[in-house]
């Protein structure tokens, strides 16, 4: 007999003041306490934390990689938005 | 390692008239080292194989813990103790990182250990050797972690993404893990006659096994080729093997050891350490579940996981009563 | 301060760190006995770090205490090579894993009388004993809240995990009043400011220990005769057992180096 699962929970942690948080892996837990927890003892045991966020993996939406030609593609030609699109005179330098 | 919300329709049952074409998309995606991820198209063959794979290597960290934990509380000194400790917690830590990569592809943990519970899925046959003395302690830091970290550097660049990452995670914890092994074979060799015979005997006893940890000869490997082309595997079985004796033998010379095969022999022309026969009856015997200690071992896990259960439904009914708590209104 | 300048004998300071380390050792040894055995695999990761936590615990206090006697033993001559009467751990910490609940039950009295314990102990006026003791109370007061949250959940779970918790607190709660009874090493040790007094912390702990029985809905046994003697090397009958396993490979190769 399969038991029921337990939910899974997606982990993020800060390594140092100044960055952002990081997704590092996931985890099982019954409840936010025990996976916040989990969480510190899985994943920061060689002090690579300064703050942990734990979200349930359900609470997540993901792009499907189907729509992909619709939800990512279309930026591909606004090259524009890239400083290297555009032309600055040699003399004048850097900008 | 990665979210399930993607709410994806069973595709593998549609027939796909493109199939051919997403192959060969598929393909060249591999070959241009792009990573695949959890939500991308694949072959139903790559999913079963790295599902296969990724597991048995999930259950194989797990298994791993009760050789190494037979001797936690006899460990000679606190120190070697903490280290030991720390090490078996880690192979827990891999266990867990690999049963979710295997998850991304929507298959449960709970489906996962009932497969190793049922005996449909295996673990790497090295775990069904017992333990017998310390320094089989050392010998599997040393020679079964250094093995392993061999066929896992190559994984780091597995062209499935969470298992490729969850490899790198592996193999950076991993390295304190051989020289844990090795200071203990030192400690023991620089030691009393005692010590010294018991490192030379653990040697003994694990050497071929731990050959035979990477897998059939090419010649036998049914998986090879295609696991090769979609660079699920990046190198072949012996190729791993050479590269692991003759790191290995100047270590065990050093250690003043002797290594249990008459016809090992240094080839100067080609720079390899030749080897004698592998005996590969005794791999598949213990594959087939006859090893010294298939039994006891999924004994001990099936046990483990029962003896769990209540508190695994306490935690669940505690989350649902809190759930419920939550959102009644407020009197 | 001059050690000479101080006017407790040094060898007492160290048998009053010996019973800390003893205390430690005990319980880290028995949690690591759930390696590969935890509920979950995450709990299994978790109990480790508790473990190792204690062992780490247990090094600082006997390593302090060798330099106090003067080097005559090491941290191994104290864990490896001493017999069950000269252990002076308390006898709750010895007590069997039994189930998940025991073991829980277990550590939620411990560490509700160690997080506050090392806390006053963190003010000692040796620098060394205040540094050991005030990364032992940041990690005790994490077991307690991790083994306090378990043991709600265990308490206001299901009635099979109320049931095991409850019988585990009415079978553990005899070793409660040794781990606050202070003896006149104790007194002298708090009186010189090296130590703290284990009785000053029994408000503490009643109120930790309240509010999580609260929680867990599980019921305060009632008090009853207690348990006692382990600081007099007087053991239950589990301690020679741990200790045939813990020190067999020193037992069997004396002077050996491992």
């Amino acid at each position: 007999m399969t038991e029921a699962p337990t939910p899974l929970w997606e982990v993020f942690i800060r390594p140092r003041n100044g960055l952002a948080h990081r997704h590092v892996g996931s985890l099982h837990a019954a409840d936010a306490e025990m996976a916040l927890q989990s969480a510190r003892d899985i994943y920061t045991r060689r002090g690579e934390a300064l703050s942990i966020w734990v979200v349930p993996s359900s609470a997540i939406v993901a792009c499907d990689p189907a729509d992909k030609g619709m939800m990512l593609e279309p930026t591909a030609t606004k090259i524009y938005r890239h400083p290297t699109f555009y032309e600055v005179p040699e003399e004048v330098g850097n900008m | 390692m990665y979210a399930q919300a993607l709410d994806q329709k069973d595709k593998s049952a549609e027939p796909q008239a493109d199939d051919a074409a997403r192959m060969e998309r598929f393909q060249a995606r591999i070959d241009a080292e792009e990573k695949i991820e959890p939500n991308d198209w694949m072959p139903e063959a790559y999913r079963r194989t790295l599902i296969r794979q990724i597991s048995q290597h999930a259950h194989s960290e797990i298994i791993g813990m009760q050789p190494e934990g037979n001797w936690l509380t006899r460990a000679p000194t606190l120190k070697r103790k903490g280290q030991l400790l720390a090490k078996i917690q880690d192979e827990a830590g891999h266990g867990l990182y690999l049963y979710a990569a295997a998850e991304t592809f929507g298959v449960t943990r709970e489906e996962l250990y009932e497969q190793l519970l049922s005996g449909k899925a295996k673990y790497s046959s090295i775990f069904n050797y017992p333990t017998l003395t310390w320094a089989d302690i050392g010998v599997i830091g040393w020679l079964v972690d250094g093995a392993a970290i061999m066929n896992q550097i190559p994984l780091c660049r597995c062209s499935y993404g969470p298992y490729a990452r969850a490899m790198v995670l592996v193999c950076k914890e991993e390295s304190f893990h051989q020289r844990q092994g090795y200071e203990i074979m030192l400690a023991l060799c620089r030691g009393t006659p005692e010590q010294k015979a018991m490192a030379q005997d653990a040697l003994e006893r694990w050497w071929w096994p731990v050959l035979m940890m990477f897998g059939p000869s090419d010649r036998d490997s049914q998986h090879g080729e295609t696991s090769m082309r979609w660079k699920i595997k990046r190198f072949s079985n012996d190729g791993l093997r050479q590269k692991f004796i003759d790191a290995t033998v100047p270590q065990a010379q050093h250690l003043g050891l002797t290594v249990p095969d008459p016809q090992l022999a240094f080839n100067a022309e080609t720079g390899h350490w030749e080897h004698g026969p592998i005996d590969w009856a005794e791999f598949n015997r213990v594959l087939a579940g006859h090893g010294p200690c298939n039994v006891q071992r999924m004994r001990r896990r099936t046990r483990m996981h029962e003896d769990g259960a209540w508190v695994r439904e306490a935690a669940a009914a505690y989350a649902a009563k809190k759930r419920a708590r939550a959102q009644r209104p407020a009197a | 301060m001059r050690p000479s300048a101080d006017p407790i004998n040094p060898d007492r300071r160290a048998a009053w760190l010996i019973r800390l380390g003893d205390d430690a050792l005990m319980l880290g040894h028995r949690l690591s006995e759930w390696s590969s055995r935890a509920p979950t695999l995450e709990e299994d990761i978790a109990l480790s770090n508790l473990a190792l936590d204690l062992i780490g615990q247990t090094r600082a206090f006997y390593q302090h205490a060798c330099k106090l006697e003067g080097g005559m033993r090491d941290e191994d001559g104290l864990a490896f090579r001493r017999s069950e009467h000269e252990f002076r751990n308390v006898q709750l910490v010895e007590q069997l894993n039994g189930n998940f609940a025991d073991t829980i039950v277990r550590h939620v009295l411990f560490s509700a009388f160690a997080y506050p314990f090392h806390r006053a102990l963190s003010r000692s006026h040796d620098p060394e004993v205040a540094g050991i003791a005030a990364r032992a109370g940041n990690e005790m007061a994490y077991h307690l809240r991790h083994s306090g949250e378990w043991l709600i959940r265990l308490g206001d779970g299901t009635a099979e995990s109320h049931a095991k918790a409850q019988a585990a607190l009415d079978m553990l709660w005899p070793y409660v009043d040794e781990l606050f009874a202070s003896d006149a090493l104790d007194r002298e040790m708090a009186e010189s400011g090296f130590g703290a007094d284990p009785a000053q912390v029994r408000p503490a702990f009643d109120s930790a220990v309240e509010r999580v029985l609260s929680e867990a809905t599980l019921e305060r046994p009632p008090a009853a005769p207690g348990h006692r003697g382990g600081r007099d090397g007087v053991h239950t009958e589990h301690l020679g057992h741990l200790l045939a396993q813990m020190q067999y490979l020193q037992r069997a190769h004396p002077g050996a180096s491992w």
